[in-house]
């Protein structure tokens, strides 16, 4: 358990009080699902959310002097749809909207079913995703109206300022409002091109997670944590989806490094030199257990085969014993479906372990990737292999100068010191 | 049901396209607008003459100035447009795949303010 952050959720100030992020905590669990109800019943995102914040700032207030509701899910419904209720009712009376209010307190009567339809948190999922929104704003919205995040914590987690997300948010809803994005599951004909949307903000949450583009920490959990959430829920509600699995093991195969991944400083580990006892072999087992299914069904994607390589560096239990030829070969396979100059580099680094360093460096030289800092501390790397210190000591510079995240800058000099 | 404009973009400047391009866009462009047309979609439509040819009015303040040239300064302009009636976002974004294909350019898609009952 996290250590209380005043304010945080509300609580009042001066050391919180545990049980108040603990409620906190279970509240997010389940206003994701409240949101996807109500905006069925009542066909609106934006009231549907502000009735659940509504809910929310009620909830904080009394569970933690009254207890927690056997059934918090179904209490938040009932709450919100009290709360929407009420202001519709009040809305009603205002000339020009009794049409609207009306229709909907209509609609609104029959008490919704606690429990949510399936297709309410998928509906949910796919709207904060729509391809109109820009990426900024479809995180924003995910990690609000799925994952429950407040907007304090969202700006945290991004390093953003408070008023930027909320303003994100609220030209997103206004979009979806205005330009009329409509509140559905695409159909299956669109999910080839709409799924992979979808899996970007949760690959995307849980990368800004497992490395923070910027501030002190290498790994923000809470976010990865999030992410692999998303994930879990994705592959409950869409158990067919072949690249909803891979992304879902690749995110459990990355996890279960983090224990690894930084000694206790908050120094970077790199993968050759983790100590491998430190892995979570639970998250291992269920990572490879996704994998070794994708390969039976054979319906290959970009996520899939990155979880496959994941999955051959978890099999080693010691780095000297890696399988980099099948590493090697998983990213020709993902090259060919997907050739991005990031795939290219870290296949690279495979290469390198296979034919040699001079070979993996050609390889790299022509890459348009000079705004990337992982590019430069790769070829660093190769370069100081190949015994030329100068070019690699540049090249680390040149590295440290495009990160903001103090654990790589830290790292990438001591390698530079490091040189003969 | 709603309406949205579908605007066609195009840069100044630009190279023409090739005599072949231009064949297959008005042959392409044509068919699309049949489509619109026979699936009720279609408002109305239009290509447009190049920026050059505009004239711009300013009427305000009791004054009447009259300006050659588009609005716009940049480069960017409108070349032509549809007016569609489609049931959502999604429903226009794929009229505009269509004929976006169709014209060989981008095409905008921005939704008409509701006009009150």
């Amino acid at each position: 358990m996290p250590a209380a952050e005043p304010g945080a959720d509300g609580a009042p100030s001066g050391g919180g009080i545990p049980e108040g992020i603990v409620f906190a905590r279970i509240f997010r669990e389940s206003s994701g699902r409240a949101v996807a109800t109500l905006a069925r019943v009542f066909g609106d995102l934006d009231l549907a959310e502000d009735a659940v914040q509504e809910a929310f700032a009620v909830a904080i207030e009394r569970w933690p002097a009254v207890g927690l509701p056997p059934n918090p899910g179904g209490w938040i419904v009932t709450t919100a749809r009290h709360k929407v209720l009420d202001r519709l009712r009040r809305e009603s009376t205002r000339s020009g909207r009794e049409a609207q209010a009306t229709a909907l307190l209509g609609a609104a009567d029959p008490e919704p079913e606690a429990e949510p339809v399936a297709d309410d948190q998928l509906r949910l999922i796919f709207t904060c995703c729509h391809p109109a929104l820009a990426p900024e704003a479809r995180i924003a919205l995910t990690l609000r109206l799925i994952a429950g995040l407040q907007t304090p914590e969202i700006a945290r987690a991004f390093l953003v300022p408070e008023p930027t997300i909320a303003q994100r948010l609220v030209r997103a809803k206004r979009k979806i409002r205005d330009a009329g994005i409509p509140y559905r599951v695409p159909r299956d004909h669109e999910l080839p091109q709409r799924l992979p949307d979808v899996l970007a903000v949760v690959y995307l949450v849980f990368n800004e997670g497992h490395t923070a583009s910027a501030g002190d920490s290498l790994t923000r959990q809470d976010l990865c944590a999030e992410a692999i959430r998303l994930a879990r829920l994705l592959h409950t509600l869409m158990p067919d989806e072949p690249e909803v699995r891979g992304l879902l093991a690749l995110l459990l195969l990355t996890e279960s490094r983090r224990a690894a991944r930084t000694t206790p400083a908050g120094d970077l580990v790199p993968l050759a030199d983790q100590d491998r006892t430190r892995w979570d072999r639970e998250l291992i087992a269920e990572g490879q257990r996704i994998v070794r299914d994708c390969l039976r069904r054979n319906q290959p994607g970009p996520y899939q085969i990155q979880a496959a390589i994941a999955a051959v560096h978890s099999d080693s239990t010691r780095a000297a014993r890696t399988d980099w030829r099948q590493i090697l070969a998983l990213y020709d396979q993902l090259a060919a479906i997907a050739p991005t100059p990031v795939v290219a580099l870290n296949r690279a680094i495979a290469l390198a372990e296979v034919a040699g360093p001079a070979v993996a460096l050609e390889s790299v030289e022509a890459l348009p990737l000079d705004g990337y800092h992982l590019y430069h501390a790769t070829r660093a790397d190769l370069l100081r292999r190949l015994n030329r210190p100068a070019e690699a000591a540049a090249a680390y510079n040149t590295a440290i100068a495009l990160t903001e995240n103090a654990a790589e800058r830290t790292f990438l000099a001591t390698r530079r010191a490091n040189l003969s | 049901m709603k309406q949205y404009l579908l605007a066609v973009h195009m840069v100044e400047g630009e190279p023409a396209p090739s005599e072949a391009e231009m064949q297959r866009s008005y042959k392409a462009v044509d068919a699309f607008n049949q489509e619109l047309m026979a699936s009720g979609e279609w408002v109305f439509a239009g290509g447009l003459l190049p920026p050059d040819t505009a004239t711009v009015v300013r009427a305000q303040g009791g004054k009447v100035v009259t300006t050659d040239g588009p609005f716009a300064e940049s480069k960017e302009q409108i070349g032509g447009f549809w007016v569609v009636n489609a049931a959502d976002l999604d429903a226009a974004l794929e009229i505009a795949t269509r004929g976006s294909a169709a014209c060989g350019r981008p095409v905008e898609v921005r939704p008409f303010q509701e006009v009150p009952e």
